[in-house]
Parts: C-alpha cells; sequence; structure tokens
C-alpha cells in the first residue's frame, strides 16, 4: 500500500483569487482542506505608527489606503474619533454628506465584493456590470473630492468641501457622434447631487440585473450554499461584524445600535440571514445595496431642502475660506498655524467604530495632549474575519476556499494595514 | 404543487436561461466602452493629478518659499530651499517634489497661500527611469506655465467653494 500522507500547497500570494497578497499555506488530504494557515503582513505598511509621527490632519489620507475600497468610511471612523476627543459636532449638512458618502461607500464597496466574487466562483458578466455602475460612483467621487479613490475628503468638524453646481462633461470624439455625446452628458446637466440622484434612481434595476443573474443560478447555489457555515453563536465569539455576523442571523449593525451621525434620523432595515452560509452572506449583502440606496435617496432629499456650513466655523481647527485667509491678517496666521503644527487634542483615549462596509472598523486614539497621537489603533473587521479563515474552511473543498475568502470580502489594506 | 412547478423549473433551466437573456439583451446594446485615448472620461475641476507651479501674469513666480506645503506634505515628498534674491525678495533655490513618494492628497494645494503649488488636471505622463518622477522647480515651472489657461479656469470654477 502506498504511503498516504498529507499535501501541502501554498496559494497565493500571487494567485489571482487570493485578493491581493495573502498567502495561504493549505494542508490538503486529497481535496479535503485539513488546515488553512494564512500567512499576512506582505502588505503592512505601518499606517498606526506612521500616524504617531504626523499632526492629525496628515492621518487622513492614510486612512483612505486602509481599505482601499471604501475609502470614506475609513476617514469617517478616524474623524470621529478626533470629534468625540475635541468634544466637537459637526454642522448637520456635513453629517448628512457624510451619511451619504458612506453609503456610496457602501456600495462600491458591495459591487467590487460582488463582482470579484462572482468572478472567483467563476460568473463572469456580473463583474463587468458591477464595474460599469462603479464607474459612475468614482465620478462622484472625483466630482466631489477631487480623486477617484482616495479622497480624502472628510475633516475633523465637517467635511473640505460642498458640493459642486456642476458635474464636467463628455467631450466631443471621433468614436461618438454629437447625438450619443449629447445621451452621456444629458444625466451631467445638473449639479452633482442630481447626478447622484439619477443614479440612486438606476440602481435598482442594476441590482436586479445582478440578481437574475446570481441569485437562482444553480451553478452559484451549488458554490455557496452550505459553505462556509457560522452558526450565530459562534460568529459571536469568533468576534464577527457586519455582514459576516448578520449573515449567521444575528442583528448587529452599528448603524442601529450605536448611531452615529445622522443614521439615527434615518430609514432602513437591517438584512439578516438565516443559515449562516456564504449563500446568506451574499443575499445580506445584496439587500445591503437596497438599504444603501434608500439612505441615499433620503440624504438626497434632506441636502437639497437644506444649505449651509459644511465645516464648523472654528479656525482653531478647521482653517479659513482662501477669501479670509488672504484678506484678513489673523486668518493668515490661523492658516499658517493649521498647516504646519495642526491643532492639539485633549490628554485622554477614545474609541470610535462605524459601520463599515465589512464590519466594525475602530479607531483607539491615545492623545498625551500634543498635536501629534500618542497611539493610534485600528480595529480592522478584515482582520477578525481573516483568522476565522481556518475554522470556516476546514472540511471543505480546495475551490471552495476561494468561495469563502470572496465571503469573507477580504482587503490587505485593512488586514496588514 | 410547489415541489412539481419547482421541479419543472429547474427541469427547463429557467433561470440559467434568465440570465442568458439578460446578457443577451447587452449583445444589441450600445457599449458602454470609452475609447482611451481618443476619448476621455470627463474630468472634475477639483482633480488632483500631476503637480505644477504656478506665476503671474507678470510672469513672476508665486512661489514665496513659505514652506507650508513641505510641513503640511503627510509624504514628506516636498524639498525647499530658499534663498533671498537680489531684488531682496524671498524666493526658493530648490522646490522638488518626487512624485514616487507624493500621495496626491491635495494638501499642498490646500495650504498655498499664493496658489502657487497646484494639482493639475493632467493625469498622463510617465517617466522612463526613477528620476524622470522627481520634479524640479523647473519642471514644475514648465508644467505651470504650459496649462496655466485649464489651472486657472479649474481654480475659478472652484473657488466659491474654498
Amino acid at each position: 500500500m502506498a504511503e498516504i500522507r498529507n499535501y501541502t500547497i501554498n496559494f497565493g500570494p500571487q494567485h489571482p483569487a487570493a485578493h491581493g497578497v495573502l498567502r495561504l499555506v493549505l494542508e490538503l488530504d486529497g481535496e479535503t482542506i485539513e488546515r488553512a494557515d494564512p500567512h499576512i503582513g506582505l502588505l503592512h505598511r505601518a499606517t498606526e505608527k506612521l500616524a504617531e509621527s504626523k499632526p492629525y490632519n496628515q492621518s487622513i489620507p492614510y486612512m483612505d489606503r486602509l481599505d482601499y475600497v471604501s475609502m470614506m468610511c475609513n476617514e469617517h471612523g478616524y474623524v470621529l474619533a478626533l470629534e468625540k476627543l475635541l468634544g466637537i459636532t459637526p454642522p448637520k449638512r456635513a453629517q448628512y454628506l457624510r451619511v451619504m458618502f458612506d453609503e456610496i461607500t457602501r456600495i462600491m464597496n458591495h459591487l467590487m465584493w460582488l463582482g470579484a466574487h462572482a468572478l472567483d466562483i467563476g460568473a463572469m458578466t456580473v463583474f463587468f456590470y458591477a464595474f460599469r455602475e462603479r464607474e459612475d460612483l468614482f465620478d462622484i467621487y472625483e466630482a466631489v473630492s477631487g480623486a477617484r479613490m482616495h479622497a480624502a475628503y472628510y475633516r475633523p468638524g465637517g467635511v473640505y468641501r460642498d458640493l459642486p453646481d456642476t458635474m464636467p462633461q463628455y467631450q466631443a470624439s471621433k468614436w461618438r457622434t454629437e447625438a450619443e455625446i449629447g445621451k452621456l452628458n444629458s444625466i451631467r446637466q445638473g449639479s452633482l447631487l442630481d447626478f447622484i440622484e439619477h443614479f440612486a434612481d438606476r440602481f435598482p434595476a442594476c441590482i436586479d440585473e445582478y440578481e437574475t443573474l446570481l441569485t437562482d443560478n444553480r451553478i452559484w447555489k451549488q458554490r455557496t450554499v452550505d459553505i462556509g457555515v457560522v452558526s450565530p453563536e459562534r460568529a459571536l465569539q469568533l468576534g464577527f461584524t457586519g455582514p459576516m455576523l448578520r449573515g449567521s442571523g444575528v442583528e448587529w449593525d452599528l448603524r442601529r445600535k450605536q448611531p452615529y451621525a445622522v443614521y439615527d434620523h434615518l430609514h432602513f432595515d437591517i438584512p439578516v440571514g438565516v443559515n449562516g452560509d456564504c449563500y446568506d452572506r451574499y443575499l445580506v449583502r445584496m439587500e445591503e445595496l437596497r438599504q444603501s440606496q434608500r439612505i441615499i435617496k433620503q440624504c438626497i432629499k434632506w441636502l437639497r431642502k437644506n444649505p449651509g456650513p459644511v465645516i464648523l466655523d472654528d479656525h482653531k481647527l478647521t482653517p479659513p475660506h482662501r477669501e479670509q485667509m488672504k484678506g484678513d491678517m489673523e486668518g493668515l496666521i490661523h492658516h499658517f498655524k493649521l498647516f504646519t503644527e495642526g491643532y492639539t487634542l485633549p490628554e485622554g483615549e477614545v474609541y470610535t467604530a462605524v459601520e463599515h462596509p465589512k464590519g466594525e472598523f475602530g479607531i483607539y486614539l491615545v492623545s498625551d495632549g500634543t498635536n501629534k497621537p500618542y497611539r493610534l489603533k485600528i480595529r480592522a473587521p478584515g482582520f477578525v474575519h481573516l483568522s476565522a479563515l481556518d475554522e470556516m474552511s476546514r472540511g471543505h473543498m480546495l475551490a471552495d476556499v476561494v468561495a469563502i475568502l470572496g465571503t469573507q470580502d477580504i482587503v490587505f489594506g485593512e488586514v496588514d494595514r | 404543487m410547489k415541489i412539481i412547478t419547482d421541479y419543472f423549473k429547474s427541469l427547463v433551466l429557467i433561470e440559467l436561461l434568465k440570465g442568458l437573456m439578460l446578457t443577451g439583451k447587452y449583445l444589441f446594446k450600445k457599449n458602454v466602452t470609452v475609447q482611451y485615448p481618443e476619448e476621455k472620461t470627463p474630468i472634475s475641476p477639483r482633480f488632483r493629478g500631476l503637480h505644477a507651479l504656478r506665476r503671474y501674469p507678470n510672469g513672476e513666480e508665486r512661489c514665496i518659499a513659505c514652506k507650508l506645503c513641505e510641513a503640511v506634505c503627510p509624504a514628506l515628498a516636498i524639498t525647499i530651499e530658499s534663498e533671498q534674491r537680489e531684488d531682496g525678495s524671498r524666493r526658493t533655490k530648490r522646490y522638488d517634489i518626487d512624485l514616487t513618494k507624493c500621495i496626491f492628497c491635495g494638501y499642498c494645494e490646500e495650504s498655498c497661500p499664493v496658489d502657487s503649488i497646484v494639482e493639475t488636471h493632467i493625469f498622463e505622463y510617465h517617466g522612463e527611469e526613477r528620476s524622470d518622477l522627481y520634479m524640479t522647480k523647473d519642471k514644475l515651472l514648465a508644467v505651470g506655465d504650459r496649462y496655466e489657461k485649464d489651472i486657472a479656469a479649474n481654480r475659478a470654477a472652484d473657488a466659491k467653494f474654498r
């Protein structure tokens, strides 16, 4: 009889389904997973340590780069921590803007997840459709902040700038006729808010398209139903948050349980799963897309009716307008002070968490009263979820590891930080 | 009854056909692909791309070497050395931006009190070697001179929000 032993293989770090730079050491018995050992750290950039050597505001662009598919939600977690320690509340309009962009970000993240997850499992078309919609969301990001991904838009005390009144237009080219260009530009005639509203109106039909392709599809179901089952008790023990926890049937959403910004004024439902498998988590996220669209609609309605300041007028914390800075000595002094030294936070420690598309994104900040954090700890949901990969994939087939990685919505920017 | 309909639905591959119908529908639709580089997606006036140093209309460079951008740069990509010129004005002797370090956060533009350093709408640039992406003062001023009209128009479009 031949000698029987387990087979060990490397999965990644250059594997197309490894979601970036995950290296998994898999111990296989035939094609069954005996042990999955994630090796992380290949994308470690020392964000926490870097933050200790910078004034508070300068770490905001680095927050974008943590979970690089849900940029503004990371920023939100960070600025909330600063605001809590400073004891300030941003203007209402800024809070609505933040909520709207958080939800736009959630849609962006879930579309990326949906496309990648489906592509990993073998459905290619959804990826194209999801990215078609993501392109519009990138345009929204760019119109408001100037960058398609790394926005650096939220500031302690509000947001950097108000929404623009116009949208950039397509220019004439040899590839399209006048009429086609006109059609492309027709949705760009109004303000950014009109553009977002148009997107929100169009989006439910797009979700229906994704669902037509996936929800009932037998191949999709074969690959996801009863894969990576986590019981509600176990999910809580493992520290799951976000859709991973809700997929197991625990109704836990920080937007509801510890409302921040204006989430307590908005109407939305929290979808929960029943079986706690990959399919349920898929259904939860699809419903979250619809709920995000609902929240965006409510925010648009409020923002239309309530113009006003988007950032606090306290120039010890926020820079004055350029006009004021150029014309007024005091404004110039504030401007110079803020961009060199920044501001100081009172001594103390603070923990804030936001409902990030992937789960609970927390910032633990210790201040020693200077203009830089003494310690910044980032609680990344992906890290916790990845640590349960071994348990979730044990006993499944090799191909199911990919489905489980997809359902965990792993992004290495936040896992490795 | 439900068992029978479900069985029938499963037998005739109804959900697969529905999916195929959806993708088939797109076969006859105009595709959304943008034919870059002949055709480009719209760019917002707030776009943060390649840096440039601007001049005043009389040709005098705007930068006064206050070093705010150097201080605020989170990635420490900017290096400035200053000197007093013969006419007594304070100017930069050296103004370098290392584009390989830059994270394009836009803080330099935000901090500049004289609108000198700006992030333009240009995103198509390349370097054949690493040193090509090390922008010196001359290079930055050249970018600014070349695109001044667009830069000024974009600043004007966004002026009331800043």
